[in-house]
């Protein structure tokens, strides 16, 4: 990490998901050849955060764009950092045809059921009743479809090697995704294939709520219908 | 003559396209100026083929033909087509076994020849453009059999290079039909 | 100098880029230039490039962003439609500053359109088809040995200007078959890419390829900076032919495979006792407006033959200055001008 200040609103977990990050970059000794790519979303500017290089992605291109720094540099480590607009919306065709080639990339994946930087839209991780600014009567699987579930989807590629769920919303489970992120990394570095951690984060200034009923919604709504837990190369040993 | 352009047309599958870049590549082996343009897209795939094909002395201007010295039709279609492109004196070539009709026109140079029953009594369909071309290196004088047989040795592979005697016969057969 | 050997425009692009040391390609099938790919898929492993057949002309694009910024020399290519959807990322990598060449085999347009031979996407390449004020270079070759050394000298200019270099070309370059020869070693210029992500190995600080600056000031002065390169470029890498332009009757414009049924009918125009001069310009962006400075008094009149409803007319135009008369020829949707129009047309200004 660099000494800078960010520029996340109170109570936003981004800041913690790239702070263990950076821990898991410096602990795997592997600074000096990872190269990140940063989303459209509110990570947009992360790229000033971390300390080694560092690109800016069109929204949604993340993965695309990560293809192309690896099949020049295929020994450096690459990850993305996407939200789930980014992701799961304008980007799914990016993702899932990186994870079916087997890209040895890593993707980290926020997921606050919500568009955080252009004010509080519907995503498509969005739970059915929640009100968003485009939501306003609360999600409608008739009209909206239904929440989608990356993991779970991403799992049944051959080329994704390692996926799993993790949540920011205690420090057990802070701890738990600092592990799956170094999983994923080391996964990338032993040459096994795509691999994604999925975050669940909070966003308490555009869910209309303070940072601490923020975690706890976590908790009770947003675990329910993504449930944590490895869905692939939980036995993989790297 | 400074410059000929012809036009080749056929079935797909009928070595059209074949017959039009051996040429071209003979005329390279001549030192020539060569362009090879072919009909491209869904055509392509079982409907009719032709491309065009110009060897010259001088730089060439346009690689696309409005009209041609020299047609060489290996269908009905082809020649229903092409034979009115011909410019006066020019020469159509065109394979007997598979138009059934004369050339309407009085002013151009026609030759028919059966080359798809040649060929098939040769035991090999494949021959019959290369008959077919034999008449028109005759008639025309573009290249030389013996670029065009140089040529034959450069495009195609190593595995395939038996079959030149046979085709060289093929050509012959042409040549003097 | 090696041996004259026939061969396809789009496979003389493809040959030409890993002369010019291109080992990435990144692209998407579409007719009429997929030949480019299937010759990247073959020869890459023995190369030990990439090649990756994508998953949309979107996400190539956005490959070639990523290994261009890791410092690779990088290629895609596509046809008109295809080249819509790589509209974004083109933008973005103009903005960033990342040099990669575009091939546009262009076909007729609008839509879907036909997969015929066209240059209706000359305003796309020239004026921005992306969002933003940028430029790419725009290269048009008229033959296929052209075709060769423009391939070539695109990787150059994108490497020594940080830019974009398009090589615009349409579905007939792309099909016919000439020859050419290719010379025993290219002039590769070997360019600084200390900016590139390459991983910092802990000896130098982060390296950031971006294209968001959020600050308007700053976001202006990176624009002011972009203008200066675009100049720069316009005054070193403008090329054009002028042909029999002197005491010309008629000086025609047109580019790329029209240039060459101009030249036809500058034959037959001479025949008739007419002179007709061609210019024909090379870059396309930057446009060689000087050298139609130059001839503007010359002619009774101009004519621009295009296979468009008339896109670079325009530049000829604001070139000649109103100093003469500019005509307009064009044909569209994959037909192509012929010969004896042209001869019509000229004949018709000059009554």
């Amino acid at each position: 990490m660099r000494e800078t200040q960010m520029h996340y609103c109170p109570g936003c977990t981004h800041g913690i998901v790239h702070r263990l990050i950076a821990e898991v970059i410096d602990e795997l000794g592997v600074e000096g050849k990872t190269i990140g790519v940063s989303p459209v979303g509110c990570a947009y500017n992360n790229y000033l955060y971390f300390n080694c290089d560092m690109v800016q992605a069109a929204h949604g291109r993340a993965p695309a764009v990560a293809t192309g720094i690896k099949r020049v540099h295929p020994d450096n480590v690459v990850f993305t950092y996407q939200g789930d607009g980014d992701l799961a919306a304008i980007g799914t065709a990016e993702i899932i045809h990186a994870a079916n080639r087997g890209e040895k990339i890593t993707t980290i994946f926020i997921n606050n059921a919500i568009y955080g930087m252009t004010s509080g839209q519907m995503a498509p991780t969005t739970l059915i009743g929640q009100v968003t600014t485009t939501s306003p009567f609360g999600r409608k699987p008739e009209l909206h479809g239904y929440p989608l579930n990356v993991c779970e989807m991403l799992s049944t590629l051959k080329g994704a090697a390692y996926v799993e769920r993790v949540s920011m919303h205690d420090i057990k489970n802070i701890r738990n995704a600092k592990n799956a992120i170094k999983k994923a990394f080391k996964v990338q570095i032993a040459g096994l294939g795509f691999s994604i951690v999925e975050v669940l984060s909070s966003c308490p200034t555009n869910w209309g709520t303070d940072p601490v009923n923020a975690l706890k919604w976590i908790g009770e709504k947003m675990i329910p219908q993504y449930p944590l837990g490895n869905f692939k190369g939980k036995d993989l040993e790297v | 003559m400074a410059q000929t352009d012809m036009i080749f047309a056929g079935f797909g599958g009928q070595g059209i396209q074949a017959a039009g870049k051996l040429i071209a590549y003979a005329g390279i082996l001549e030192d020539k100026h060569v362009s090879f343009l072919p009909s491209y897209g869904p055509e392509m795939r079982g409907g009719t083929s032709n491309c065009h094909v110009i060897v010259s002395d001088e730089p060439i201007g346009s690689p696309i033909l409005n009209s041609a010295a020299v047609v060489m039709a290996m269908n009905r279609p082809s020649m229903d087509k092409f034979e009115s492109y011909l410019e006066p004196g020019g020469i159509l070539i065109y394979d007997s076994s598979l138009v059934n009709r004369e050339p309407a026109r009085k002013d151009i140079k026609a030759f028919g020849i059966p080359a798809t029953q040649i060929a098939s009594d040769m035991g090999n369909l494949a021959f019959a453009n290369i008959i077919l071309l034999g008449k028109l290196i005759k008639e025309t004088g573009v290249v030389s059999a013996g670029s065009f047989e140089s040529g034959l040795r450069k495009v195609l592979p190593e595995r395939k290079h038996h079959l030149i005697p046979d085709e060289m016969k093929a050509l012959r057969i042409g040549m003097d039909y | 100098m090696g041996e004259k050997i026939l061969m396809k425009g789009n496979e003389v692009i493809a040959e030409a880029a890993l002369r010019a040391g291109c080992r990435h390609y990144f692209g998407y099938p579409i007719t009429p230039q997929t030949e480019i790919a299937h010759y990247f898929a073959k020869k890459m492993p023995q190369y030990g490039g990439t090649f990756i057949q994508a998953e949309s002309e979107v996400a190539a694009m956005n490959m070639v962003y990523g290994a261009a910024s890791a410092g690779a020399r990088v290629m895609t290519s596509s046809s008109s439609p295809g080249i819509s959807l790589k509209q974004e990322a083109i933008s973005y990598a103009a903005c960033a500053e990342l040099p990669a060449v575009i091939v546009n085999i262009m076909r007729a347009g609008p839509g879907l359109g036909g997969i015929l031979a066209a240059q209706s996407d000359y305003f796309q390449a020239t004026k921005g088809g992306g969002h933003g004020d940028y430029r790419m270079v725009v290269l048009a070759p008229s033959s296929v040995q052209e075709l060769y050394e423009l391939v070539v000298e695109a990787f150059n200019i994108a490497d020594r200007y940080r830019t974009l270099c398009m090589i615009m070309g349409d579905g007939m370059l792309g099909q016919m078959m000439e020859a050419v020869e290719f010379k025993d070693k290219e002039d590769i210029y070997q360019a600084d890419k200390s900016w590139a992500v390459t991983g910092t190995e802990m000896k130098r600080d982060h390296n950031i390829i971006t294209s968001i600056y959020i600050d308007p000031e700053v976001l202006e002065k990176h624009n002011l900076k972009l203008q200066e390169k675009y100049r720069k470029i316009a005054e070193n890498e403008t090329r054009v032919e002028a042909y029999n332009c002197d005491g010309a009757d008629v000086i025609v414009a047109a580019y790329g495979t029209v240039a060459r049924i101009i030249k036809n009918v500058i034959k037959t125009a001479e025949k008739e006792g007419i002179k007709v001069g061609l210019i024909r310009p090379i870059t396309l962006w930057p446009f060689p407006a000087a050298a139609f400075e130059k001839y503007a008094e010359v002619p009774q009149a101009f004519l621009t033959v295009e296979m468009s409803s008339g896109q670079m007319v325009e530049d000829v135009r604001l070139a000649v200055n109103g100093k003469r008369p500019v005509h307009f020829l064009g044909r569209m949707g994959g037909m192509i001008p012929t010969q004896k129009e042209i001869l019509e047309k000229i004949r018709e200004i000059l009554k």
